[in-house]
């Protein structure tokens, strides 16, 4: 192997890339037309453009993908996760153009690619599976549940049969709820896999995820990694991962490695691979299915081995042994995981887009950082919202999910809505921190979605963002440059700015015992005269004014307190106040500022001295896109009455289907969007003309 | 530029300083109050009438107009001091900046007497419309006013006496429609943002504005309001029909821009000084980032003595207002109570002439030969005045101090650059006009607390007119009644020294403002910022210069 080509992008695209780097293997990274990522393409040695501008005409095309690789002069192919990274007959094709795959043979995806088949062939092999029921599309819902409701109870779990990645994956509490949740299922598998067989499995409740990491050659080597633990989701999609299991003793562990090590031998597996598996509280655990990939968390399994996953893939695909005996792998110390995604956990972990103005990870503490942005990128909800992984490791778990904590909340990432402060609260979380988190965590333990600065802490980081922008006017102000700032002969009034608190929760969160400990409730944030706004009603804007003048010699009057104020450099501002020095991040762009402190950060925008007298007013009755995506589904036509409640338009966005219904009963005025057709969040869809009173007595 | 950091010799402990600092601590508490009086402490309950309307008090207008963070000189703010009109004059008065670009603000204060023109508004007014013309700076009148102070004089315990005693009339009134439109047509833009009544006379200054933007439901302009074109015509009609600002949006054509209240109109306004692209046609500083003084600024406070007959080094001064201290002189062993010499304040290249002494002639000439080696190099000069007058006395005028003093203001009156003044303690006859003094066109005159302006000082005003007195009497052969004459004397002296005081002073605009001694540096950059929005060109020709 002398050239691999990497068929994928953003973090994965990257990671390989490194890897195959330190091993003198030339590097091939593929872009979409429409994809820009400058750090990939200065890191790989060649970039191919793939002639197409979404997914499925580029990365999703295994045609193109071949030819990219001709083209290219590559002789190998690394798929990376998703994509087509577990499809058959892309691997196929690579082996057939004579190229070397990165991963298990076509015939082994093909058998794990059915999750159906899969748990059949290892029950075979003796390892516990749970029961379940195969919904055939086109098939009596009512016959398929009702001859295995002896297996079944509820809640139920409804699986694409061709899915992972959660895609397609509904808990069912109640029977009569089943129907809809097939449908929809359905739907979205066939969407995503082009199969829209789905089945029922019994949903294990207060389950944890663990998973096994295999590693197999062609010399008969198979070395079982120490098991991960990836309970933390949302939606069925994993947040905070982590190695070893907190839940898992030396005896389970053994028991786990050999039935993962039976999942291997059974479908003679090579490469590296993956055996998930469901843990109850019991003990007992269960066969979900098996990754013929690399995974999202690899990282952790690397930190505690000291291995490099892709470095082995690389070996065995070239048909070479692999570099480590399970002899050799003693774990040392523990790792964790958080993926950092460009959503907004406040608003149901729906995906966030927009360009990330500041991608500054902390360089201390030391953890690692698989990074798919920088500055500058543009997130879209065309791809994957991970942003990054960041990986701890440290001798005990403890030490390594608070050292990943704070990592986090060091790191400045601006310009784009991102989990991180919900990570930050859940690794800090009381419950995590134990060790007992289980797949409903997040609904569960009541951990803060967003943080939620205090009065004090936000009416600091205004007076930071007021005069770091009036210390930049300053600093470029044509007349008058050198002279006092805002400085007056007379009393005038001070000058005067109004931010508006972008983001956080518009409420507080019911149970917080996972607030982030703070510099101190009696330290600095009670004591700044607070001139927040407290918002009465919940999603309407807070807002916090800031008055200043200058004293001269560096002091201002902030709301009629002595601040201390001085510019840094880099963005770093320092406010003293009341016995404290504050070191504050300021960072602005446009009208949006964000002001980075020892609690995290705090997102403002600057509202206008005077209000734009050009913009439009809204469209009345206009019902608008609650997220960026494409438009599935418009259920109504123009003139049509429609009840309140009643299904408008879905909208789909990443794994994510949104249904917009009627507010109130009324009729269809104007529908503006057809299936297929992408929006913005905030465009209008649907315009819906209340019904008239009716008259009195009528 | 690179010459010397002047050295200093002032000694903090010094029991003089103490105590000069002392009374200037006193003074410079009194002007805090004072301006604290002008900005509105005491109409409060006439700005919360105003704000019960919907309205913004002037000064919010002129802030919300104002770039944020730009300086904002205020000029006069203490107009109406010791007269009978409130402080302030019924107007906030100043340059500042909107949209990068410097302009002469004048904002009728609606609280003081409706926003009426007074005889101390008026001036003010004038006062506004000269910065703008001499400097070149475009001009932005907030409007609301009730017109004409038509209280008069009728109304007197003494109609007799008050009818002698007025030399002013009305013929010789109306200026201020003048100079609006002459600054247009000198190429200096005008806009009049209106926010209530601006009638009758006062509706020709919208009326001759450039560009006009007006209220809706608050701007009222016409020539004639309901009660007046009843009379004269019996014609019923309201003030929005006669007036309003949505009829001369659209019918009159009076207004440009209708504004729906008060943040939109001062939005417009920014807008239509955004579109005038104004380039200031002085050359500017030479610096953006000049040095501060290398000593203290607030040292300011200790050098002058609280009595003005004593001497005061003047380069201790000039050490705490110039760039980093820095200082060229000029001559420095001729005519040693004059100090002249180059610096730069601000960043500006200025000219400084000081008051170190009584001037002799060779001061004078010095002072002569200086003012035109900085017109030569189209250097702004600044004075600084702490001066008695000329030498007087039979050795010194047979030495041609008349001559010489001749020679200085002949310098003086016929040089082109800028002029800005400091009055720092006593201007004193001849010494006030040679000086820069206000009648000179000189662009920015400011005085410091201590500044006593007069034709000569109280003590000798009332010296001199007891010698008159005693010499009629002596003609007569009247006999001296001594304690009538200390009383008079007495009472001349009283009266000398307070219209000599700087409030005196400011309260009838003959200056542009009382300045804390520590704010000087900066005000006299702001000054010398606005004087280079015109050319700064220095004069080639001069009178007849009497060698």
């Amino acid at each position: 192997m002398t050239r691999l080509l990497v068929a994928n992008r953003g973090e994965i695209a990257r990671r390989i890339v490194r890897s195959a780097l330190a091993m003198g293997i030339e590097t091939v990274a593929v872009m979409a037309l429409d994809d820009e990522s400058p750090s990939l393409a200065a890191e790989a040695d060649r970039v191919v453009r793939l002639p197409g501008r979404s997914a499925a005409e580029t990365y999703l095309d295994p045609e193109i993908l071949v030819e990219a690789a001709r083209r290219s002069g590559a002789d190998a192919v690394h798929p990376g996760y998703g994509f087509l990274s577990e499809r058959a007959s892309f691997a196929q094709a690579v082996v057939d153009a004579g190229l070397t795959w990165v991963g298990p043979s076509p015939s082994v995806i093909e058998a794990m690619g059915n999750k159906l088949a899969a748990k059949a062939t290892m029950a075979a092999a003796g390892v516990p599976v749970l029961p379940s029921v195969e919904i055939t599309p086109g098939a009596d819902l009512g016959d398929a549940v009702a001859g295995a409701l002896d297996q079944l109870s509820f809640p139920v779990l409804v699986k694409a049969a061709a899915g992972g990645g959660g895609k397609g994956m509904r808990v069912v509490a109640r029977p009569e709820d089943l129907a809809d949740a097939v449908a929809a299922a359905q739907r979205e598998a066939a969407g995503a896999f082009g199969d829209p067989s789905v089945f029922l499995e019994r949903y294990v409740v207060d389950a944890r995820h663990v998973e096994v990491q295999v590693l197999a050659d062609d010399h008969g080597h198979l070395v079982v990694f120490t098991e991960r633990d990836c309970s933390v989701q949302r939606r069925h999609q994993k947040v905070v991962e982590e190695s070893p299991s907190p839940a898992v003793g030396t005896a389970l562990r053994a028991e786990l490695m050999a039935a993962a090590t039976a999942a291997a031998r059974a479908v003679d597996y090579r490469s590296a691979g993956t055996v998930e598996l469901v843990l109850e509280p019991s003990g007992a655990f269960w066969f979900l299915e098996m990754n013929t990939r690399l995974q999202v968390e690899h990282p952790v399994s690397e930190a505690i081995h000291r291995v490099d996953l892709v470095r082995e893939q690389l070996l065995v695909a070239q048909g070479l042994p692999l570099s480590v005996t399970e002899a050799q792998l003693v774990p040392t110390g523990h790792a964790v995981e958080a993926r950092l995604y460009a959503e907004d956990p406040g608003a149901g972990f729906l995906p966030a887009t927009g360009t990330v103005l500041e991608w500054s990870p902390a360089g201390e503490p030391e953890v690692r950082w698989d990074c798919g942005v920088a500055t500058g990128t543009v997130v879209d909800t065309r791809y994957d919202p991970l942003l990054a992984k960041v990986v701890a490791h440290a001798p005990t778990r403890s030490e390594a999910v608070r050292r990943l904590a704070t990592a986090l909340a060091r790191s400045r990432i601006r310009g784009v809505t991102t989990n991180r402060d919900f990570l930050v609260a859940t690794l800090r979380h009381p419950e995590f921190l134990a060790g007992s988190a289980t797949t409903s965590f997040i609904e569960r333990s009541g951990v803060a979605l967003a943080r939620q600065p205090t009065p004090g802490e936000l009416q600091r980081a205004a007076a930071a963002a007021a005069l770091a922008a009036q210390a930049e006017r300053r600093a470029r102000a044509e007349v008058l440059a050198s002279l006092p700032s805002g400085w007056r002969l007379a009393p005038m009034p001070p000058q005067r700015v109004r931010y508006e608190v972008v983001g956080g929760a518009p409420e507080v969160p019911q149970a917080s015992p996972a607030s982030v400990p703070s510099s101190g409730e009696d330290g600095p944030g009670g004591e700044v005269s607070g001139g927040a706004v407290g918002d009465p009603g919940r999603g309407s804007p807070r807002h916090v004014e800031v008055t200043y003048r200058s004293q001269g010699n560096g002091t201002f009057l902030v709301d009629g307190e002595p601040v201390g104020f001085r510019v840094h450099g880099g963005g770093w501002v320092l406010l003293e106040t009341a016995g404290w020095l504050h070191r504050l991040h300021v960072h602005r762009v446009g009208d949006r500022v964000w002001v980075q402190g020892p609690d995290g950060d705090v997102a403002l925008r600057e509202l206008p001295r005077f209000p734009d007298r050009g913009t439009e007013a809204p469209v009345p009755g206009a019902l608008s896109a609650p997220m960026p995506g494409t438009v599935r589904e418009v259920a109504v036509a123009p003139g049509e009455g429609v009840g309140r409640g009643q299904l408008l338009v879905v909208v789909e966005a990443m794994k994510m289907e949104h249904r917009v219904t009627a507010p109130h009963p009324g009729t269809v005025a104007e529908v503006r969007v057809h299936p297929g057709v992408t929006v913005a969040a905030g465009d209008p869809l649907v315009v819906l003309a209340a019904d008239p009173v009716p008259p009195e007595g009528a | 530029m690179t010459p010397p950091v002047l050295r200093s010799a002032l000694d903090r402990e010094d029991p003089a300083f103490v105590a000069n600092a002392s009374a200037m601590r006193r003074l410079v508490g009194k002007l805090d109050e004072l301006l604290d009086e002008a900005a509105g402490a005491s109409r409060q309950a006439a700005t919360a009438r105003h704000r019960a309307r919907g309205k913004l008090p002037a000064r919010e207008r002129v802030a919300l107009l104002l770039d944020p963070d730009t300086p904002f000189l205020e000029l006069s703010p203490l107009a109406g001091a010791m007269t009978d009109y409130a402080l302030g004059g019924g107007m906030v008065l100043g340059v500042g900046v909107v949209e990068g670009t410097e302009c002469v603000v004048a904002a009728n204060d609606p609280t003081d007497l409706g926003g009426a023109l007074t005889a101390v508004s008026v001036r003010k007014l004038m006062r506004g419309l000269e910065v703008a013309r001499q400097n070149r700076l475009p001009h932005i009148q907030l409007v609301e006013s009730a017109g004409g102070d038509l209280r008069g004089s009728g109304a007197a315990d003494e109609p007799e006496d008050a009818l002698r005693r007025n030399l002013t009339h009305f013929a010789e009134s109306g200026r201020m429609f003048h100079d609006v439109t002459e600054l247009s047509a000198l190429g200096v833009p005008t806009i009049s943002v209106v926010f209530g009544s601006s009638t009758a006379g006062g509706a020709y200054l919208p009326g001759l504005s450039d560009i006009t933007i007006f209220v809706r439901g608050q701007a009222k302009v016409f020539l004639g309001g309901p009660p007046l074109v009843e009379v004269a015509t019996g014609e019923v009609a309201d003030d929005e029909s006669l007036g309003g600002a949505e009829m001369h949006a659209a019918v009159s054509g009076l207004a440009d821009q209708l504004a729906e209240d008060e943040v939109e109109a001062i939005s417009m306004c920014r807008d239509a000084v955004a579109h005038l692209h104004w380039r200031k046609a002085g050359p500017g500083p030479v610096t953006a980032r000049p040095d501060p003084p290398v000593h203290d600024p607030e040292e300011l406070l200790g050098l002058m003595p609280v009595d003005l007959r004593t001497p005061v080094e003047i380069r201790e001064v000039i050490a705490r207002i110039v760039d980093g201290s820095r200082f060229e002189e000029h001559k420095p062993r001729y005519g040693p109570t004059l100090v002249c010499g180059w610096a730069t304040m601000g960043g500006f290249p200025v000219g400084i002439l000081g008051n170190n002494g009584v001037l002799f002639s060779e001061a004078a000439q010095k002072a002569a030969q200086f003012i035109q080696l900085c017109n030569q190099v189209d250097t702004p000069l600044v004075f600084l005045q702490h001066i008695t007058g000329y030498m007087v006395g039979r050795e010194y005028e047979r030495g041609g101090i008349v001559k010489h003093g001749s020679q200085m203001i002949n310098a003086l009156s016929n040089s082109t650059v800028p002029h800005v003044t400091v009055i720092l303690g006593a201007s004193y006859g001849a010494g006030n006009y040679g000086m820069g003094g206000r009648a000179f066109d000189t662009r920015f005159v400011f005085l410091w607390p201590t500044a006593k302006i007069a034709i000569m000082g109280p003590k000798q005003m009332a010296g001199v007119m007891e010698i008159v007195r005693r010499s009629q009497l002596a003609r007569r052969g009247a006999p001296v009644d001594e304690a009538v004459e200390a009383a008079r004397t007495k009472a001349v002296e009283d009266f000398a020294e307070a219209q000599s005081l700087a409030w005196y002073a400011t309260g009838r605009v003959t200056d542009d403002g009382i300045i804390d001694p520590r704010d000087t540096r900066t005000v006299v950059t702001m000054a010398l910022s606005a004087c280079h929005s015109a050319p700064v060109t220095g004069a080639r020709h001069y009178g007849v210069f009497r060698l």
